[in-house]
């Protein structure tokens, strides 16, 4: 029997739907309702949740950028905050698969020429052992384009809101993307400082356009 | 020196390790992953995944099971500290105690001093409420007192919050450390140590006498590498003590036949019977979710725990009872207020307290009364009963109490756990421990 892979509920596909190649989900029923996808009204920059749909007042307040739009998949709920968490800082690698399936259905829409991944400092991938960013990609069965370095700095997610929004450029070009759109996969957008930031070493590197696809939306 | 204090009998990676490491020729090394494989810290040889590694530049396999505590890859190094053990002073094994045994404590405790003594293996059966902790007192005693180390392993951490403490007093020479996740003593040695069972994952061949507290509780039986941590944790030449109030089929077969060295406490310290529960039939509760009889039993109840054997029919039946008062509260493992509710239940500020299993052992209300809504459910298991049945007449001031099953259907469990008291009470009565 498969196994959920956060608790010990079996997983299992109907027989006959296993016999036309239905693989058994990597999550048993109760852990996946525990997730909350994101859906009614939201900003069409960001996906944060709105009254109606429209844009946000952040995204309007944001200065220029060849960044186009972030979808998120799931709401950041205690659920998702523990299932991130095992996943990048614990470093189980095998949680990008829960997300493998929606990540590739939501990359066909995005329909961009190259898929990059948030690159790390490297002491920090050292430590981590894996790019959280990447193995998202890699999972999907989607080909990770490196088009982007990291200088050595302070975690993101120990900084406020305020040194979040005022934060100075890590990533550099370390590729080539000329006239490209650039499709970023990472795991969570806050207040999309990080994906800005992303976008502007993107457009250095000759990048015309950058979509993100984030797993989880958090702030309010 | 401070750190080899703190290295003694671990075993752990780099990350574990404070920071300056002392001489490293005392340190043996080993791959964290074996090429099994099987993961030495937790003994884990079927839950692995694998990715290419940024530290190694291979795909890298790691360990899902105790991932939790910290990763273990095969790239992970596991240290080991071999160099001279610290010496445990003289006076550690001083007891601070006045209080008296009661003669079936007597007998289980000269039976687990001995059995320390001999480095055997030796399990006490103890009803609830029998005193199983003092029992313990005589042979750590000894053991500290010739120079050896002691670990009390129990399942859950509020077990260790609690234990910590009652040892505090009567070694005061001897503080023990209270480790479990996020414990503030994590870093601090002692030769007495009070553990979660996974915490005994960082620790090999470190204790001269292993005592399993609650061997049959959730999830010591069920997880196999936690049985493996205790064997780990153990040096090869050491007593192992095993604690239990409602052991297994498999177990209690095993202490009949002989097969099993252990020591029974039918009775409890006070000399007064184990009550009874007995049974009622309440119709369907699935739809009433507060059957009649059992709101007529509620509102007699000034100090009451309800059983329920889920969280969802369980908030359901308290919003009818939060209409004849609105004191009455509700808890269950996840209940962010779960500490703070139990203590208001202790003040005497909660009539009835509706609970899930989660309150079914290691909880004393000095004169409760226990009832079980849906006792037929296969949550409630034959030791479950037992444990539930155990809340009531726990306090020598109020010996007595009422137990009520109520149920749809009786079960085997709910009659083999009557039967089961029933056997105590009349165990406790051969063997003169009981007044009445």
């Amino acid at each position: 029997m498969n196994r959920c892979l956060l608790c010990e509920n079996g997983t299992e596909v109907d027989s006959w739907r296993a016999f036309f190649g239905a693989k058994a989900p990597p999550l048993c029923e109760v852990c996946t309702a525990s997730f909350n996808r994101l859906s009614g009204p939201c900003c069409h920059v960001c996906s944060r949740s709105l009254e109606e749909d429209g844009e946000c007042t952040d995204c309007q307040s944001w200065r220029k950028s060849i960044f186009h739009s972030n979808v998120s998949l799931f709401h950041y709920n205690e659920a998702m905050q523990d299932v991130i968490a095992q996943f990048k800082y614990r470093g189980d690698y095998v949680l990008a698969s829960i997300f493998a399936e929606k990540i590739r259905t939501e990359a066909k829409k995005a329909a961009c020429d190259l898929i990059c991944p948030v690159p790390l400092a490297p002491s920090r991938l050292a430590e981590r052992r894996f790019n959280q960013s990447e193995a998202l990609i890699v999972c999907a069965g989607l080909t990770a384009a490196p088009l982007l370095g990291r200088h050595e700095s302070e975690k993101q997610s120990k900084k406020s809101r305020a040194e979040r929004m005022n934060a100075v450029q890590t990533f550099y070009p370390t590729g080539e993307a000329t006239g490209k759109s650039v499709l970023v996969i990472d795991d969570i957008y806050t207040t999309g400082a990080t994906m800005r930031l992303v976008a502007d070493a993107l457009a250095d590197a000759g990048a015309a356009s950058v979509k993100s696809i984030t797993i989880a939306r958090s702030g309010s | 020196m401070k750190n080899i204090l703190f290295f003694t009998g671990r075993e752990l990676t780099v990350e574990e390790m404070q920071e300056p490491i002392p001489d490293l020729h005392h340190f043996a090394v080993q791959p964290g992953v074996s090429d099994e494989p099987k993961c030495q810290r937790c003994g884990n040889e079927t839950n692995f995944s694998s990715h290419p590694c940024a530290r190694c530049g291979k795909e890298c396999l790691y360990c899902r099971n105790c991932i939790k505590m910290g990763k273990i890859s095969s790239c992970t190094t596991l240290y080991r500290w071999t160099g001279p053990e610290p010496d445990v002073p003289k006076a550690a094994g001083i007891l601070h105690w006045s209080g008296t045994l009661s003669p079936g404590q007597k007998t289980a405790s000269d039976n687990v001093l001995q059995a320390i003594q001999q480095q055997k293996e030796h399990t006490v059966w103890a009803v609830a409420g029998a005193g199983k902790t003092e029992v313990l007192f005589a042979g750590i005693a000894t053991a500290l007192s010739e120079g050896r180390r002691v670990c009390i392993a129990a399942p859950r951490s509020d077990v260790v919050r609690e234990l910590a403490p009652r040892l505090q007093n009567v070694f005061p020479n001897t503080p023990p450390a209270a480790l479990y996740g996020g414990s503030p003593d994590r870093h601090t040695y002692s030769p007495l140590v009070i553990s979660t069972t996974h915490q005994l994952f960082r620790y090999t061949a470190a204790f001269d006498v292993m005592i399993v507290d609650e061997v049959d509780a959730f999830p010591y039986t069920f997880d196999h590498s936690l049985q493996y941590a205790v064997q780990k944790a153990r040096k090869t030449e050491s007593a192992l003590i095993y604690l239990t109030a409602t052991p297994e089929p498999s177990w209690r077969e095993d202490i009949q036949s002989g097969k099993r060295d252990a020591t029974l406490i039918p009775a409890r310290y006070h000399r007064q019977p184990l009550p009874v529960p007995s049974m009622k039939w309440c119709g369907n509760w699935k739809k009433s979710i507060v059957p009649p009889a059992v709101l007529e039993w509620v509102k007699t109840k000034e100090k009451a725990l309800l059983f329920y054997p889920h969280i969802e029919t369980m908030e359901k039946a308290l919003a009818t009872l939060k209409a004849i008062d609105s004191r009455i509260e509700s808890v269950h493992a996840a209940d962010p207020l779960r500490k703070e509710k139990v203590a208001a239940m202790r003040r005497g500020e909660v009539p009835v307290l509706l609970t899930t299993t989660i309150l079914e052992r290691g909880v004393t209300f000095p004169g409760v009364d226990v009832a079980v809504v849906g006792a037929e459910d296969r949550v409630f298991t034959e030791s479950a009963l037992v444990q539930i049945a155990g809340r009531a007449g726990r306090s020598a001031d109020c010996p007595t109490g009422e137990i009520l099953f109520f149920h749809y259907g009786k079960t085997t469990a709910m009659v083999q756990s009557i039967e089961q008291i029933n056997e105590m009470n009349k165990l406790g009565r051969q063997k003169g421990l009981l007044d009445t």
